[in-house]
């Protein structure tokens, strides 16, 4: 509840004033929102000032070298100085993340919808991919280097692997979540299995896929970065491994920062898709 | 006047905790073109389940439903129906929740929603057309409803407790919408209730339920000058004779 518009008073008021004065479009744009949310920004950003501060001052009073912690301030510079070096490993790293995403999105909807479907698949396989999320993604790895090799695919597997779950999962709570007299609506209304299907379950289901969507496309650039860590020839996580065997930790630090600044866009971008593609959702959150 | 509808010694039983309950024992009704017939009954006598049946959700043990003197059989999208809940889909605007029948009908798209739009008009929803169910209060949202099942573009209308959750402003309001609407399109009016009042003043005729396993108890024959308030003498009288009607079933044992 971060919007500070009452809901009850809404429909009281509504009825009320003139059909034709009220305007019933949602009012509050996105930069509105992100306007309120600069009142929820301004604490935990202060808070980080204040981290950034403290830590320079420890660096410079204890006189601690680069290779072992370096400066915020020395981290900024090499952000801006050696930004063609790290956007260059930042575009590979982020082309795996998109790659591997779009995979697991259309596999993981797919597969979602034909264990709703299906009750013989879901017991066969819904199971599976239940148990399959105690096998630790990280610990195959290497073998996803041995068989996809040291380029762009093993990486794309990997982030693949890891959000494919929550977008299964998070998609068949959703198609099953929809309202059974709804459904009883629409056969009354003598609508076809595939006319439930796309005017009702799905649409229902959609913000059910967009919160999987949300959580998977932050981790999965875990994936990628954990997949270059393994063996890679390009990406920031390649960078990272480099730059640290030859006590660069300022580097490293600089590439950790260009991935935050990744994730915390993909989740904005993602957040942004949900904004427009369920505009009824703005007036109930 | 030629018979819409008629049910003939509808049973019906759910397997239930293990056992067996019986819901509907024997129930049989008709209703004639263009008439306004309640079923009347307490609470959990098994209303919707005869509304289920006849909307053809579910099938009945036994017995036989005949739309215009045709067996219906279990096909479905042959009334239109609405019930206490409005069902309206939050994603879809009030215009497009009010055409969703005709989509489903595959109505080409200009005019019905040219149709939609003129029904809105009459039911007061005129400037919400683009607004989301979730900014409406409870009676908006059941006149979108309502619209809805009217624009289904069917003649029997089965409504199972439409206002029961409406205040009672807003549900009398309701009750002389619904009396409107089926005086002027000459619907035919299945009218499901546990409320006395609203029978009364609503129907051509009722027919009191008996508690599970219901049985029809009584049909009782309306024939009240309309409009109808709640305090004129004949319904009045009707209500106490209703209200007798119930109460002898509760008492005994």
């Amino acid at each position: 509840m971060t919007v500070a518009r009452p809901r009850e008073a809404v429909p009281a008021a509504a009825e009320r004033v003139p059909a034709a004065v009220l305007p019933p479009r949602p009012r509050t744009p996105w930069t509105g929102h992100l306007l309120a949310g600069v009142g929820h920004v301004l604490p935990p950003a202060a808070l980080l000032a204040g981290v950034l501060l403290l830590w320079e001052g420890a660096v410079r009073a204890f006189r601690l070298p680069f290779y072992i912690l370096p400066a915020p301030s020395r981290i900024a510079e090499l952000v801006v100085t050696e930004r063609g070096l790290l956007l260059g490993q930042a575009a590979a790293t982020l082309a795996e993340v998109v790659v591997g995403f779009a995979i697991a999105f259309v596999g993981g909807v797919l597969l979602a919808l034909l264990i709703f479907s299906s009750r013989t698949v879901e017991r066969a396989v819904y199971p599976l991919i239940i148990a399959s999320q105690t096998i630790p993604v990280f610990a195959i790895a290497p073998l996803l280097i041995v068989w996809f090799g040291y380029g762009m695919a093993s990486k794309v597997v990997m982030a693949a692997l890891i959000v494919f779950f929550p977008i299964v999962v998070n998609t068949v709570d959703g198609l099953r979540a929809t309202d059974p007299d709804m459904v009883n609506l629409f056969l009354i209304l003598g609508a076809t299995p595939a006319q439930i299907l796309w005017r009702l379950r799905i649409p229902a289901a959609l913000p059910f896929i967009f919160s999987g969507v949300r959580i998977a496309v932050a981790t999965s650039v875990i994936g990628a970065v954990i997949g270059e860590w393994v063996g890679a020839t390009q990406g920031l996580g390649f960078l990272m491994i480099h730059a640290n065997a030859q006590l660069h930790v300022d580097l490293v630090f600089a590439a950790i920062v260009y991935l935050s600044v990744m994730a915390v866009g993909l989740f904005l971008a993602v957040s942004a898709i949900e904004w427009a593609a369920l505009p009824w959702r703005r007036l109930t959150t | 006047m030629g018979v819409a509808l008629e049910v003939r010694g509808l049973r019906k039983g759910f397997r239930y905790d293990g056992g067996w309950l019986d819901v509907l024992a024997d129930v049989s009704f008709h209703i004639g073109h263009n008439e306004f017939v309640t079923l009347l009954g307490p609470s959990g006598c098994g209303k919707t389940t005869v509304c289920n049946i006849v909307a053809g959700l579910i099938p009945p043990d036994a017995g036989a439903i005949r739309l215009d003197g045709e067996d219906a059989g279990p096909r479905r999208g042959r009334v239109a129906y609405m019930q206490q809940k409005d069902l309206l889909l939050p994603w879809r605007t009030v215009l497009d929740n009010a055409l969703l029948a005709l989509e489903i009908q595959g109505a080409p798209r200009g005019p019905a929603r040219r149709e939609a739009r003129e029904m809105l008009r009459r039911f007061g929803l005129e400037g919400f057309e683009r607004a989301y169910p979730a900014v409406l209060s409870g009676g908006m949202r059941q006149r979108v409803a309502l619209v809805r099942t009217l624009l289904s573009r069917r003649d029997l209308l089965v409504l199972d407790e439409p206002f029961g959750a409406l205040d009672a402003m807003t549900r009398r309001a309701m009750q002389g919408y619904l009396r409107t609407v089926q005086a002027e399109f000459g619907k035919t009016v299945l009218f499901i209730t546990h409320d006395v009042e609203e029978a009364v003043l609503l129907s051509d005729r009722i027919y009191i339920l008996t508690p599970r396993p219901a049985r029809i108890r009584a049909e009782v024959r309306v024939d009240l000058p309309r409009p109808r308030r709640s305090t004129d003498p004949g319904v009045v009288e009707h209500k106490a004779r209703l209200l007798g009607l119930l109460e002898l079933e509760e008492v005994s044992p």
